[in-house]
């Protein structure tokens, strides 16, 4: 499956910020292998009724576009434009400044410069100016125009999928232009043709179908809680509970389903069963809203707003008070920006409001979700657990800010507070590479597979660099983060650019160093690694 | 090659007025129709272009965060990057138009020894758009002692100012300069930075010349080939007031400066130009980020085919049974 990658100096070393002489819109782009995502497989097409299945792959001449496919888009377009401000404003306002060329990730680890923002809307743009200014009509090219061929299709497949929608060019853009808006609609018009790729449509279908998007069914989902749980205590000696569909909590806890299955997230999944037990939170886990990730903010609105859905469903089902939502990237970005404007209102919930500490969530009051860092933080600020973070002494910690997270949500500081207290060791990466200025893992958004996997690598040089300017400073060798796609696809790319740093889940970190009432004399973390100087004979460095 | 069309355009257009005012005496309609149809297009042209924009609906509520939003009480919500409120909003926006807030930030990277990657800040572009910008801005108020008769209040002070160092007779204005030196700072950026260079078409091009034209012709009307103040005083009021009069003797440098201001006007709508107005209305900057406190109406939400627990349930009904979970349905 896996298309063979060179070493990375090799990768490195062939980079080159160089751009061809003459006009872009002339030059053909060539899709290049292990730079892009395989089609989708019908059957998950077919499920979740998308236009125009068939069997069908990038790297074939013949796409078997639907014989009407010009009219598709240019209709597709026309209809976008009505609806979404963002993209009429955003295609009439650039002033093509460069402010964003050097800041997209794609761009730094693969030097073509059509992977500069700028260029991936000029895209869409050129044909936004052929066929619906009147400039464009008139004088076609010297507008800036060029004319709609299967051509600009595949090249639009290409550079939309090479595309985390992680906005890190939105910071820096004068005009606030982000491309993921771009992205998204470029991808939906994409759609229409029935060009999915099947690491977003499989997702999505089965996720529409059993709840997640491994496709686990309920049953499954209940083994692997209860697995969970059996760990736990092995590791802890306490024996928590964690109840599915129980009627009648306070909580519904979303998580994404990586976070019961995946590894490196799933030790993260086990802090938090340690933290909700050891609290005596009462909440529930759902196995029909087993999912928090939403594969349908890759595709299109409609198809997030189908997804999304059966959380608020399960909320009212199982008549929850408020849901706290798990550490997930893209889940978040759902959550904050979306979800109560295409499922709310919320009214069946309350004003979600901590049992332990009181505290009202102030800025949860309508969407009722609160994400499980400011929940978490809430409790440590107020002394409701008891943390010893000499048990995390073997690490010494970075924290990459997921880019969702961190640019459509502002939740900066609570997991600063949170490492802050329960490890010794925290690094920061250089600052043009964290918060709002973070750089994505490279492979979000849908694209995180096997057969793309030169293009992620290249994506994340960025993010690996800082990570190994803190990894040889300061001997850094644990990369902590809140998504679930970021424990997914920074550890192949952490193990290509800089060997020696693992990935973690920050409640992996909580898991360890919280303190539980009636534990076993525990000598190793949550992984089931012996800790280094776990209190006992005094902290290692001072 | 988009350098020079778009040149090319704009000697074209300089040699048509030189011909049509200062060769044929077509006056009237370099000083008179011209101006008055650039003034309608301009002033309906970018008011159909914000209607249509206004008309737009913004379906989400899509805010770029660039700093810590409201959450806990002890947590400092960063009021400019994360705006919760109305008013955090305004300052947010009053940052970006008058400063270039999110310009400001704006770093280079550079990948060092084909390994290392270095950021390092980058203010050239901020402080040359800045420059450009608000000499433009002071530029159009002074010439308003063209438009106005006793002068307003601030063309006083303003002149004095942009006039301060007292260099030459008349005395050479600061912003003259700075205009023209940020124009032409943003045009060979435009050429050298090949990246830049690469992303340019002739609608970047194309204004810059236009700009950097009517600059030219302005300064060159004030210290080389003079002009008749007073004729194009009344000239202009005439305009204004709706009683337009051509007095003879202006010009044709005069004439090639109006008609380029005016064809700028009429651009202006139909261009890249409009980002002064598109600013305001970039949903990832003007809203605020308060999505999860108060609820925001899309006003076309589909409706849209989902799963509901039933079907769910109804398809995995057994294989719960058997794992023992709760069901709705026996």
């Amino acid at each position: 499956m896996a298309e063979k990658l060179i070493k990375p100096e090799e990768l490195a070393q062939g980079i080159k910020h160089t751009t061809p002489g003459g006009d872009w819109r002339d030059e053909k782009t060539e899709l290049k292998r292990g730079c892009f995502n395989y089609g989708a497989q019908p059957s998950s097409t077919k499920y979740l009724g998308l236009p125009n299945v068939r069997k069908w792959q990038p790297m074939h001449d013949d796409w078997q576009l639907p014989e009407n496919w010009k009219e598709i888009i240019i209709k597709g377009l026309a209809d976008r434009l009505k609806r979404f401000r963002s993209l009429q404003v955003f295609m009439d306002i650039c002033v093509r400044c460069g402010a964003c060329a050097d800041k997209c990730h794609f761009y730094i680890g693969s030097g073509d410069p059509k992977n500069m923002p700028v260029m991936r809307a000029e895209l869409l743009r050129s044909i936004y100016r052929n066929d619906f200014t009147a400039a464009g009509k008139i004088l076609g090219s010297i507008a800036g125009g060029r004319k709609l061929t299967v051509d600009v299709i595949k090249e639009w497949f290409y550079y939309f999928y090479q595309c985390t929608e992680c906005r890190r060019c939105s910071v820096f853009c004068p005009y606030g232009i982000d491309t993921a808006e771009i992205t998204m609609i470029g991808r939906e018009l994409l759609n229409l043709l029935g060009l999915d790729i099947d690491w977003i449509s499989t997702p999505a279908a089965n996720c529409f179908r059993t709840g997640n998007h491994l496709g686990v069914q309920p049953h499954g989902f209940k083994d692997s809680v209860d697995f969970a749980v059996d760990d736990l205590e092995e590791n802890t000696g306490v024996r928590v509970e964690a109840p599915i569909n129980k009627k009648g909590a306070e909580v519904l806890f979303v998580v994404p389903s990586a976070d019961y299955f995946g590894d490196p997230h799933y030790f993260g999944f086990l802090g938090y069963l340690a933290l909700f037990h050891e609290i005596g939170l009462d909440y529930t886990l759902s196995a029909f809203a087993s999912e928090g990730g939403n594969f349908g903010l890759f595709h299109s609105n409609e198809m997030m707003k189908r997804l999304n859905g059966k959380i608020y469903a399960e909320a009212k089902r199982l008549g929850v008070k408020w849901i706290i939502g798990a550490e997930c990237g893209h889940m978040w970005r759902v959550l904050h920006q979306y979800m109560d404007t295409m499922n709310g209102p919320a009214d069946f919930l309350e004003v979600p409001r901590s049992p332990i500490t009181g505290t009202v969530f102030e800025n949860a009051k309508t969407t009722r979700m609160v994400h499980i860092c400011e929940f978490t933080a809430d409790l440590i600020k107020h002394n409701k657990i008891k943390l010893d973070p000499n048990r995390n002494n073997h690490w010494k910690t970075t924290f990459h800010d997921s880019c969702n997270t961190s640019r459509a949500m502002g939740l900066l500081d609570e997991p600063r507070y949170i490492l802050n207290k329960v490890c010794n060791h925290f690094y920061e990466m250089p600052e043009n590479t964290i918060r709002e200025q973070t750089f994505c893992c490279g492979s979000g958004s849908g694209i995180g597979t096997d057969e793309n996997l030169e293009m992620r690598m290249r994506g994340g040089l960025p993010r690996a660099n800082a990570v190994k300017y803190v990894h040889e400073k300061h001997g850094v060798n644990l990369l902590s983060c809140i998504c679930a796609i970021d424990k997914a696809t920074l550890p192949p790319l952490l193990e290509y650019w800089v060997p020696g740093v693992e990935v973690a889940a920050l409640h992996e970190l909580v898991g360890n160093a919280l303190v539980m009432t009636g534990e076993k004399d525990r000598t190793t973390d949550l992984r089931g690694q012996e800790f280094v100087n776990n209190g006992k004979e005094g902290s290692e460095d001072v | 090659m988009h350098v020079l069309s778009s040149m090319f355009i704009v000697i074209f257009l300089m040699a048509v007025v030189f011909i049509g005012a200062g060769v044929l005496k077509w006056q009237y309609l370099f000083g008179v129709i011209i101006p008055y149809i650039s003034i309608a297009v301009f002033v309906l042209g970018v008011i159909m272009r914000v209607l249509k924009w206004a008309g737009a609906p913004v379906p989400f509520r899509i805010p770029t965060t660039c700093g810590q939003q409201k959450s806990l009480s002890w947590i400092k919500q960063n009021k400019l990057e994360a705006p919760f409120t109305f008013w955090q909003v305004v300052a947010r926006m009053f940052m970006e138009v008058f400063f270039f807030r999110s310009l400001f930030r704006n770093t280079k990277a550079e990948l060092h020894e084909g390994k290392n990657l270095v950021y390092g800040s980058d203010k050239w572009l901020w402080a040359a758009g800045l420059a450009f910008h608000y000499s433009f801005l002071i530029i159009i108020l002074r010439h308003f002692r063209f438009f106005t008769e006793p002068a307003l209040f601030f063309i006083e002070p303003i002149q004095a100012l942009d006039g301060f160092f007292q260099i030459g007779v008349p005395e050479l204005y600061l912003t003259s300069i700075i205009l023209i030196g940020a124009v032409t700072f943003l045009f060979l950026r435009r050429i050298m930075i090949p990246q830049v260079r690469y992303i340019s078409l002739p609608a970047d091009y194309f204004p810059l010349y236009v700009i950097f034209s009517i600059a030219a012709t302005g300064i060159c009307m004030r210290h080389f080939y003079k002009v008749d103040i007073v004729y194009v005083k009344q000239m202009v009021t005439g305009l204004l007031t709706l009683n337009p009069v051509v007095p003879e003797g202006i010009g044709s440098v005069f004439y090639i400066h109006l008609f380029l201001v005016c064809f700028l006007l009429a651009y202006f709508p139909y261009s890249k130009l409009m980002h002064f107005a598109g600013v305001f209305f970039s949903p990832t900057r003007n809203l605020a980020n308060n999505n999860r406190a108060k609820r925001h109406i899309n006003p076309w939400n589909p409706k849209v085919k989902t799963h509901t627990y039933e079907e769910w349930e109804d398809e995995f009904r057994e294989v719960m049974k058997d794992a023992g979970m709760p069901l709705e349905k026996e």
